[in-house]
């Protein structure tokens, strides 16, 4: 709907305004996208090629051992990372909720490791699973003889430093969120559910979360294109070791660009990463976006 | 408009008025118990990095983590600070803060502009091709970057300047755009039209309804993007690491590469020195905006 009707030079003006968006919306993220794609198309390897190999380069990718345990590796991150933001996230915002004293300074603790850089978070974490000088040590010369957090060094549990890590650097973040939405749940509510003798857990787990539905697709959407990008924090903590045991995704499309030039293989592994994401979420984008003008309409 | 200012200020509404504190009871010591855990969990990390940071290498080695420094050795801070060896240059990670503040200031200004440029131009001048374009700023929000990587270094080698300052400044605004866009069409869509017709009545063309009304109304929206932009620039480290080129590595990079730079023993007092440093810029922010910081959390969530 035109909001009113223009002379030339304010469209000159609007056209002028709107040339960066234009330049940015087209050509880096259109023109990326497709260039990308094209590229998985071909035999493209240190250069691009033009030529057209099909679906070979999605093929090799499948075939490729590291790719497949990348992706596994996603999937284990996937319920440590998310699973593990969404669990703590909601005991924190139900627990802040309950008109706790010092409640500022419980939020601002929880939330300043999302102030730092992966980098940080993955060089403190480093540290502490240091095998002889971290938190192992230190808790068996306080006289815990045989306690063990060797995760980093252990193929089968430096998934879970990792993502202990991250659980650590984000769950702030879906506090916030979910926190934002309990203040906006009907106390009235509350009392009625009293009334009736139903307990604060039951009634938290049956009538509140299920009222915070949007609020969780918006923490789950934010988690999830985090864990598709996740790279910096693996490189930092494990750079993908030992062996191959903490590989994940867009560290093997960065290697493949760069160190083993390969980029054709390197655009088949990201299209794989779009179409993956665009899947997951457009059903869920969708879904927010109607309970939210229902939500609206019933206002 | 100032009550605007304020409700948008404010994350979470007031519930108002609020019942009286409850009494010590088994299930309130249960909630401060649970809170108090949770709130070791997040600060033992960096309780340790602080100490590590003032210790001795024989504290080191006496592998006490928890234990605080016999006398705290600021000097560990000062040789990260300015001589610490990154590959064969001795000269600390200052040469690294340098290059992220002189990247953070002009991409934080120029992205934040221009953000707040097209959220105006989208929600008052609607024009068809303007719709389509945020329509792909929507989705683009969810393209990983790993599907434009090497497209961008690729136009960006043919147009010689890859791995150069103007890169990393280029793929900082090409990256914020979305969610700035976003956030900026969303405050001003909320702005009563009548102020618009009324300022056009009075005669004011496109730029200047811009620059005398609009830019300066929307200050809530330009500080919570300047922290979102300052903070993300600040500790990006994938696009410093592969756009900027060694002159520009940013801190982030340069933090790493200090970390890896290892002659016989690890230091890790001097690793966490520089951590520490490292991280001061974005946590100083996170303490000093408080509210505004969790307003900026809302506003990258409302991407879709």
């Amino acid at each position: 709907m035109a909001r009113s009707a223009r002379p030339k030079r304010l469209n000159l003006a609007l056209h002028a305004a709107l040339l960066p968006l234009a330049i940015t919306a087209l050509l880096a993220y259109v023109g990326s996208v497709i260039w990308s794609i094209r590229i998985s198309l071909s035999s493209s390897k240190l250069f691009p090629r033009n030529d057209w190999v099909g679906l070979d380069q999605f093929q090799r990718l499948f075939e490729t051992d590291r790719w497949i345990v990348s992706l596994q590796h996603m999937g284990v991150l996937a319920v440590v990372y998310i699973l593990g933001v969404l669990v703590l996230g909601t005991l924190m915002a139900i627990f802040i909720d309950q008109q706790v004293r010092a409640e500022s300074w419980f939020r601002t603790i929880f939330l300043y490791p999302y102030a730092m850089s992966f980098v940080v978070t993955g060089l403190i974490w480093q540290w502490l699973f240091n095998p002889t000088l971290g938190l192992q040590n230190a808790l068996r010369l306080m006289g815990w003889e045989s306690f063990t957090l060797d995760w980093t060094v252990q193929p089968d549990m430096v998934l879970y430093a990792i993502g202990l890590a991250m659980v650590w650097q984000g769950s702030g973040t879906t506090m916030a969120i979910l926190l934002a939405a309990l203040r906006g749940v009907d106390e009235e509510q509350w009392k009625a559910a009293r009334l009736e003798g139903v307990s604060k857990p039951r009634y938290y787990l049956s009538v509140v979360l299920p009222q915070l539905g949007p609020a969780y697709a918006t923490a789950f959407v934010l988690l999830a294109v985090a864990l598709v990008r996740t790279f910096d924090v693996v490189a930092v903590m494990t750079s993908g070791g030992p062996g191959d045991a903490s590989e994940v995704p867009a560290k093997f499309i960065i290697d493949h660009l760069f160190g083993r030039n390969n980029i054709g293989l390197a655009s088949a592994a990201s299209v794989v990463m779009l179409v993956t994401v665009f899947t997951v979420l457009a059903p869920l984008l969708y879904w927010r976006s109607k309970v939210q003008a229902r939500q609206n309409a019933g206002h | 408009m100032s009550t605007t200012a304020a409700s948008l200020a404010t994350p979470t509404t007031p519930r108002g008025q609020r019942p009286r504190r409850p009494l010590v009871t088994p299930a309130r010591i249960g909630i401060y118990a649970f809170l108090l855990t949770t709130s070791a969990f997040f600060l033992l990390p960096l309780y340790v990095m602080v100490v590590t940071s003032l210790k001795s290498p024989e504290e080191i080695r006496q592998a006490l983590l928890f234990a605080w420094p016999a006398s705290p050795q600021f000097g560990n801070w000062k040789e990260a600070w300015s001589s610490a060896c990154i590959a064969l240059a001795c000269e600390g990670i200052q040469g690294g803060f340098w290059n992220s503040i002189r990247l953070v200031v002009p991409a934080t200004i120029l992205s934040v502009f221009l953000a707040a440029l097209n959220g105006y131009a989208l929600s008052f001048w609607r024009s068809r091709w303007g719709d389509i374009l945020f329509g792909i700023m929507l989705l683009g929000a969810f393209v990983p970057f790993q599907v434009m990587i090497y497209p961008l270094v690729a136009w960006f080698r043919l147009g010689g300047f890859y791995n150069t300052y103007w890169a990393i400044l280029l793929v900082h605004c090409i990256f914020g755009m979305p969610v700035l866009t976003l956030l900026f069409r969303n405050y001003y869509i909320a702005v009563p039209n009548e102020l618009f017709k009324a300022a056009r009545i009075d005669g004011g063309g496109f730029w200047r309804i811009f620059f005398q009304l609009m830019l300066p109304m929307a200050t809530p929206m330009l500080i919570v993007a300047t922290i979102l932009q300052v903070t993300g620039i600040w500790n990006d480290y994938l696009f410093g690491l592969i756009f900027a080129g060694k002159d520009n590595y940013p801190m982030t990079v340069q933090l790493n590469n200090l970390v890896n730079t290892t002659f016989g023993e690890r230091r890790y007092h001097i690793d966490m020195a520089a951590t520490i440093l490292t991280s001061l810029v974005p946590l100083a922010v996170y303490f000093f905006s408080g509210r505004w910081f969790v307003r900026g959390i809302a506003a990258g969530a409302v991407k879709g």
